[in-house]
């Protein structure tokens, strides 16, 4: 599907989640595309970035998230196509001549500066000059922003982790940037601390109110820190969306795969009506019920119809319920604390799996072998197009 | 003021191609013109003039006249003691760049599996000899080798020997005095090659039950085939035209195509011969130097 | 780590370091002996060194020698963080194999051919264009230039390969030009390698005897140039003296170097902690 299709239309999928951003549009890229040498990195993308929010590219490596943010910050020219601050056309625009900073994936501080001289060394590039005291002001003010004001004098090699980033964050919006980019933020941090620094930099990044464009490869840091996800793949934008939207309205199979984990089941339409849709599928015993229309058109009959495994149920009994369920064995289970994943064998071979919430310490749960059945809610699934 | 400053700042940024001219440039005019030169020369006459040749291109009547001389080939093709130069230059720095390599190697080996922190100094010890002078390095020889030098006078003291045995003048000379000079041209490459060797490999070959022997002759040293070229290259390429060592070292039987050249053109005062030994030389040379311009990059990769 | 553990490495290293280093130690100590033999001890002098710095043509060529590897360091070094700029960051542009392979030629080809082709060049210009007019201290700065440069750029360019490149990035997106990305950027993180280059390039055009004995002409003799015309002559204490000083400067320097460096990484992982 061409992703300038999907970026015309944001509004459509942004559902539900209050965003702090305006309808504003700060940056229109309009059908990038961009080749190195023979080799396509970015297909043809087209996006809106509102003033205010924080939006993420999301995607594996190689799928042109990262060639479209050093796009953005100047550092790649595009082969077509062309990036817009607000009205004034800046695809040629050399990135020192841009109002938009970058935070580094290595964070890229000056090894043989101090922290202070870090954070000035972009106030000491503005014209018209900036006076000496203005700049110390905008540095220890920068400081104290990510509670840095007793390092101000450490050399970076002396700092760790999380301190190089919030000094490298201090840096990139010392200068008021119209526009800041993070390039996988969390990238150089162990899982733990990734946790903390997610929530610090959205603090901080509220607290400035600045435009933010990210890339991750990591869904969770995405869904924690953005209002809005690109998914990205091969160059492509498969889709735009809120967290929400992204993760319960998955517009195709690459998206709802991509995003955690799903049970994807190739399905018949048996009745297709306004407001519900029964499916068939070799692999499920009962019809799939789905209580809502979705649009099709007539020669479409085949569907996917893709089942989240935390919006499953199993129990050892039979449903009551008439559709919506299968049966199985348990093949493997896997104990992850919080919750459990069953991986059931259904009677046509395929495999599926399913969360089992581990609310109780010692409960009865089905083990190896059993026989189980495993049922869900009408609006529990997602039908997609093939 | 403020327009030219601003020119110039619009101008610098995309000189991709002023930053390749500079030091092009100079390349182009102090290195490879001069072999053009040298080709040149090698086909003109020698001459009692100054400079000693004569030109190869003449106007007269609104004609040019191109003279090319082979006789400088001719004239090396025919005296064997030409041919002996090369071949025994080559001979020459083939085993010196094999000794350098048998005990360069462990030496690398050794730094490389050296403790961190010990590496660098160790490898500082191999290197320091080579900053101070060659010229001095091959005189402390002199002084050992001598018939009355200190190992002659040595042996004779604890009476191994009676007279003094020759050293210095022979080839036996050369060969020290080329190893201890080129020793740490082997190291160096040697080691860098082997520092960055995974040592989980090695670890993962006696994993899988290699004994010590076997790991280094199937892992470390196919692995560390590139040092070795490039370490044998940067010792076996200069040794075959090398003059200071043989000169000082070796003996009136020591003929090496360094010392050849040098007395064509200082002492024969024939410059085109001295050109045409040049130009041999080099073509002898280019396939090792080709060789060690493709593992140079290889490695840098 | 076991690194004390014996093994065949280890004890050729250690062979190895005695062979590099006894022929050194036996020439310093006899720079002290009274007696012009050098089999015979006859009692510590400091003599030779007075002769040393009463020699007034050897002086003389050590303030030539260090004034030309002082300029061909310096020359090169500037040039070779040029070439490395193009080694490492320009990968595109027509002959490059010959700028690589004339980077890198000059390191291992035999000094006999570098000094002829060198004197022929400069013989030709003389003729064509009448620069230089005549040789000397010019025209072996720039023989020793050219292959200082090679070496310099080894060195140089390794270090900028290793670099990591969003640093200079980092500074064109606050807003620095390229020079000034370049100049008070790339160039502080990489001068440990460019003071080396620079020491490297100073030692090499201090120790060259046969380039310079092709480039030079009358009145502009170098240092090894005089040395070498003496040692043909054979051993004398002397030599000894000035050999002694040099093996003394070069291992000061290599030792505070190494200090200043170690006492740096300490005071940085100290504080690091």
């Amino acid at each position: 599907m061409p992703s300038g299709a999907v970026a015309s239309q944001p509004s459509v999928t942004e559902t539900g989640k209050v965003s702090r951003a305006s309808k504003d549009v700060l940056i229109k890229i309009k059908n990038i595309t961009k080749y190195y040498d023979d080799a396509l990195a970015v297909d043809d993308v087209s996006l809106d970035i509102f003033r205010g929010e924080i939006f993420a590219l999301l995607g594996a490596s190689g799928s042109g998230k990262s060639t479209l943010l050093r796009m953005l910050a100047g550092f790649e020219r595009p082969t077509s196509g062309h990036i817009f601050l607000r009205d004034q056309d800046i695809t040629q625009m050399a990135p020192n001549q841009r109002p938009f900073n970058m935070m580094f994936q290595s964070y890229a501080l000056f090894p043989h500066m101090s922290v202070e001289k870090n954070i000035a060394f972009g106030l000491q590039q503005q014209t018209p000059k900036l006076s000496k005291p203005a700049i110390a002001d905008r540095v220890s003010e920068m400081l104290k922003l990510v509670h840095m004001e007793k390092y101000a004098r450490r050399k970076p090699s002396q700092l760790s982790g999380g301190q190089r980033q919030r000094v490298a964050l201090a840096r990139s919006l010392a200068r008021h940037p119209q526009l800041l980019l993070l390039d996988e933020p969390m990238g150089a941090l162990d899982k733990k601390l990734r946790t903390e620094m997610q929530l610090e930099v959205v603090d901080i990044i509220e607290r400035v109110g600045v435009t933010c464009v990210m890339v991750t490869h990591d869904q969770e840091e995405a869904m924690t820190m953005a209002d809005r996800i690109a998914i990205m793949d091969e160059g492509y934008i498969q889709q735009i969306g809120s967290p929400v939207d992204v993760y319960e309205t998955p517009r195709n199979r690459k998206v709802a795969e991509f995003i955690g984990s799903v049970n994807i089941f190739e399905t018949e339409i048996k009745i297709d009506e306004e407001d519900r849709v029964i499916l068939t599928c070799g692999d499920v015993c009962s019809d799939i019920y789905v209580g809502r229309g979705v649009t099709t058109s007539i020669d479409e009959n085949k569907m996917l119809f893709a089942l989240r495994p935390e919006k499953t149920f199993i129990s050892k009994d039979k449903p009551l319920q008439t559709h919506n369920w299968t049966e199985g064995r348990v093949a493997d289970i896997a104990y992850l604390g919080g919750h459990s994943v069953y991986y059931v064998k259904l009677k046509s071979g395929k495999q599926i799996q399913c969360f089992w919430a581990n609310t109780e310490r010692r409960a009865e749960r089905p083990t190896w072998e059993d026989k189980v059945y495993v049922y869900w809610t009408e609006d529990a699934g997602m039908v997609m197009h093939l | 003021m403020k327009g030219l400053t601003a020119r110039l700042k619009e101008k610098l940024p995309k000189g991709k191609h002023s930053i390749i001219s500079l030091p092009y440039v100079w390349l182009l005019v102090f290195f490879v013109l001069p072999f053009i030169f040298v080709a040149k020369i090698s086909f003109s006459e020698a001459d009692l003039a100054i400079p000693p040749y004569m030109p190869m291109f003449e106007w007269s009547d609104n004609l040019l006249n191109i003279k090319i001389n082979l006789g400088n080939y001719l004239w090396l093709a025919e005296d064997p003691l030409y041919w002996e130069a090369y071949a025994n230059s080559i001979k020459m720095a083939f085993w010196s760049t094999l000794l350098c390599l048998l005990i360069g190697y462990p030496m690398a080996y050794a730094i490389a599996k050296a403790p961190k922190e010990k590496q660098a100094v160790w490898l500082l010890l191999v290197l320091l000899p080579s900053w101070t002078s060659f010229l001095i390095r091959v005189y402390a020889w002199m002084g050992l080798l001598k018939d009355s030098g200190l190992i002659n006078g040595a042996l004779m003291g604890i009476g191994i020997i009676d007279e003094p045995i020759q050293m210095i003048n022979t080839n036996f000379a050369v060969y020290i005095g080329v190893v201890y000079s080129y020793l740490p041209f082997m190291v160096l490459p040697l080691y860098a090659n082997l520092v960055k060797h995974d040592n989980s490999l090695l670890e993962a070959a006696s994993d899988l039950g290699a004994i010590k022997a076997v790991s280094f002759f199937r892992i470390t040293l196919p692995l560390s085939f590139n040092g070795i070229v490039a370490g044998s290259m940067l010792v076996f390429i200069p040794v075959v035209g090398e003059y200071v060592i043989p000169e000082l070292l070796g003996g009136s039987d020591t003929i090496m195509i360094g010392k050849i050249l040098w007395q064509e053109f200082f002492n024969n005062r024939d410059w085109p011969v001295a050109s045409a030994l040049a130009v041999i030389m080099i073509m002898i040379l280019i396939i090792p130097i080709s060789l060690f311009h493709h593992f140079q990059h290889k490695e840098s990769r | 780590m076991q690194g004390q553990k014996f093994s065949f490495a280890n004890l050729m290293f250690w062979v190895g370091i005695a062979f590099l280093y006894l022929p050194m130690l036996v020439l310093i100590v006899y720079s002290f002996n009274e007696s012009k033999m050098v089999t015979v001890w006859a009692g510590f002098s400091a003599k030779w060194y007075g002769e040393l710095f009463h020699d007034a043509q050897l002086m003389s060529a050590v303030g030539r020698s260090l004034e030309v590897a002082f300029y061909s360091a310096t020359s090169a070094v500037v040039l070779a963080i040029f070439a490395s700029v193009v080694m490492v960051r320009i990968k595109q542009f027509k002959t490059r194999t010959l700028f690589t392979s004339s980077i890198t030629a000059p390191l291992v080809m035999p000094d006999v051919i570098i000094g002829l082709s060198m004197l022929l060049l400069f013989v030709a210009l003389q003729q064509a264009i009448g620069w230089p007019e005549h040789r000397g201290l010019m025209t072996v700065w720039i023989a020793h230039t050219t292959f200082c440069m090679a070496y310099s750029t080894v060195v140089i360019s390794s270090r900028l390969v290793e670099m990591d490149r969003s640093i200079e990035e980092a500074a064109l997106d606050l807003g620095a030009s390229q020079i000034k990305a370049f100049v008070q950027i790339t160039l502080p993180v990489i001068s440990p390698a460019i003071i080396s280059a620079w020491l490297l390039s100073f030692t090499l055009s201090l120790d060259d005897v046969v380039i310079a004995s092709f480039v030079t002409g009358p009145g502009a003799t170098t240092l090894p140039i005089e040395v070498f015309s003496s040692v043909r002559l054979g051993v004398t204490p002397k030599i000894n003296a000035l050999a002694t000083l040099i093996i003394g400067v070069v291992s000061l320097v290599a030792f505070v170097s190494w200090y200043v460096s170690k006492r740096m990484n300490d005071k940085l992982k100290a504080t690091a902690a």
